[in-house]
């Protein structure tokens, strides 16, 4: 599959009144090319809401949203949703239409000829992991969600959108699946290279995903960042407590033992005990940490072919300690 | 039995004339019926106010309502389909209605968010999710014309009503039994039938 990369995205001042209330208040927001950035906050923050003015189902009071440089209220509404894909939760798959005609609808509306859309649901069944020959011609309610969810990142992937908005689009399937789904979304993501705009109010999947994570509170951004960052340096009370920076094991998630060697104690000449047990340089502080509390002194930090150094206990905390800024 | 055994024609004749009857009804009631359901599903007031009317129509005793037409319309099969048209309305209204009202504002928002115009939301969501409901409406619909459909004699618009009709006026209960019977197989047939339509698109 070819790599359509993504979209630059810019938003300024954009905001939203119910009723003279504000739900998205005055956003400002520059996203690169590429980037994955997730939406995080609490019920009624203006996730939604702040998503769905990008692809104008929700029209902005005041503000300007700009895509690649090009003003998104200067086109016709349907013509710009169909260059941006939009996933939500499971009830958004067509109960009436198969796998593949579901998969099918924007291309089917961009007017492709039958034999491009069967190509090219081909490619995106394999691409979000689903055997074409078994999923193609069953209907929504014969896929479990974890199967659904999947069908619906192929929908939303359907006419290669080079930005791709995601509406908490795993919120109902089981943490394992959820899991797995993610882990499916970065793979997606760094092949294609497209441009996510990611809601959610789950920490950890914010962590897990983001490039940079936007915190929003009452409609207003509380912080901009990438996870460590917005993890160690809290901006503001109510982000601290949003994400419950204090807890350690999170900060852990995000660093790997190869970070914690600039700081560790023992090179590699040094550290040459063969009964230390071994990780990959990519492993987390988390892994390292657990197999510590296994019994061993230090761990070894090795490639295939390389013994990179060691860690201790001290050297975890050490590393933990450099990200408070 | 005998008279059905006797002169199968007659029946055979009379009964293809209570379908054409009913079928023509059907299928004008339909392409009123459908335009209707769809204001109903989306204006409330003046939805309420064509819901009013059309139960009105629907409570008058179906005699009567071939009685009422007469004095507009005349005698003859004109003023039979009218009051059977007027008389599936109801049904066939409010099920285009409650089904439409029933898609789900998530899938339409889906459609919207994949670029849809209102127009296409409409024939490729809202309509092929609503058609077990409004296919259920054609087939409660269907059921009553055809037992509607026998009093249309008496207003000189043939079917099986003639042969009850007249068997009933001339002493011949096996003429009244034989048209009963092929009207009651008639509903049989268009219940079944539909409904395996309506199980189809589920
Ligand atoms: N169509 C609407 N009409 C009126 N108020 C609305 C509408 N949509 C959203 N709101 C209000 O705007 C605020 C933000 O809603 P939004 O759906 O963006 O929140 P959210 O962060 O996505 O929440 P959740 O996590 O529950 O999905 C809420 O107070 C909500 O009640
Ligand atoms: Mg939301």
């Amino acid at each position: 599959m070819e790599k359509p990369g993504g979209a630059s995205l810019r938003l300024h001042g954009v905001t939203v009144r119910y009723r003279g209330r504000a739900a998205v208040d005055g956003v400002d927001l520059d996203v690169a090319a590429g980037e994955f950035i997730v939406l995080l906050g609490p019920s009624g923050s203006g996730k939604s809401t702040l998503l769905r003015t990008i692809n104008r189902l929700v029209l902005p009071d005041a503000g300007t949203i700009e895509i690649d440089g090009r003003d998104a209220a200067a086109e016709p509404p349907e013509a710009l949703r169909r260059g941006i894909g939009y996933a939500i939760q499971a009830v958004g798959l067509f109960p009436h239409l198969s796998v593949a005609r579901n998969i099918a609808v924007v291309p089917e509306l961009l007017g492709w000829g039958q034999a491009r859309i069967a190509a090219r649901v081909e490619a995106l069944l394999a691409l979000v992991r689903l055997d074409p020959a078994r999923y193609r011609d069953r209907y929504p309610r014969e896929l479990s969600g974890g199967e659904q969810q999947r069908v619906g990142v192929a929908r939303a992937l359907a006419a290669e959108p080079r930005l791709l908005l995601m509406d908490e689009p795993f919120g109902a399937v089981d943490a394992i699946v959820r899991a797995d789904l993610q882990e499916e979304t970065l793979r997606i993501h760094r092949m294609l290279g497209t441009t996510i705009l990611f809601v959610t109010h789950d920490v950890d999947e914010a962590l897990r995903l983001a490039d940079r994570i936007v915190v929003l509170k009452d409609g207003c951004i509380e912080q901009v960042g990438s996870p460590l960052n917005v993890l160690a340096n809290p901006a503001t009370d109510y982000v601290a407590a949003l994400l419950d920076s204090k807890d350690a094991v999170r900060r852990l998630q995000l660093l790997n033992a190869r970070d914690a060697l600039r700081s560790a104690t023992a090179r590699p000449e040094m550290a040459k005990g063969d009964d230390w047990p071994r990780v990959t340089p990519q492993a987390t502080l988390r892994e390292v940490l657990s197999v510590l509390l296994g019994g061993a002194s230090r761990t070894m930090v090795a490639n295939d072919d390389e013994v990179l150094g060691s860690l201790s206990f001290d050297d975890v905390r050490a590393a933990l300690a450099r990200t408070e800024g | 039995m005998d008279y059905l055994l006797q002169h199968p024609g007659t029946v055979a004749w009379r009964t293809l004339q209570h379908i054409e009857l009913v079928a023509a009804a059907l299928a004008i009631a339909c392409a009123i019926a459908f335009p209707l359901g769809v204001v109903v599903a989306r204006k409330r007031r003046i939805g309420g106010i064509i819901l009013a009317a059309l139960n009105a129509i629907y409570t008058i005793p179906s005699l009567a309502l071939f009685a009422l037409l007469i004095p507009l319309l005349g005698i003859g099969t004109w003023t039979a389909l009218v009051a059977l048209v007027l008389y599936a309305q109801m049904l066939l209204v409010r099920n285009v209605a409650v089904g439409l009202r029933g898609v789900s504002p998530a899938l339409i928002d889906a459609a919207r968010g994949l670029g849809m115009s209102a127009a296409q939301i409409f024939w490729r969501v809202e309509v092929p999710q609503a058609l077990p409901v409004i296919v259920g409406g054609v087939r409660l619909a269907s059921i009553a014309l055809i037992s509607l459909a026998t009093l249309a004699s008496w207003i000189d618009a043939g079917g099986l009503g003639a042969l009850v009709l007249y068997g009933l006026q001339h002493d011949d209960p096996s003429r009244a039994v034989a048209g009963a019977l092929a009207a009651a197989v008639l509903a049989i047939v268009a219940d079944v039938g539909l409904r395996r339509l309506q199980h189809r698109w589920e």
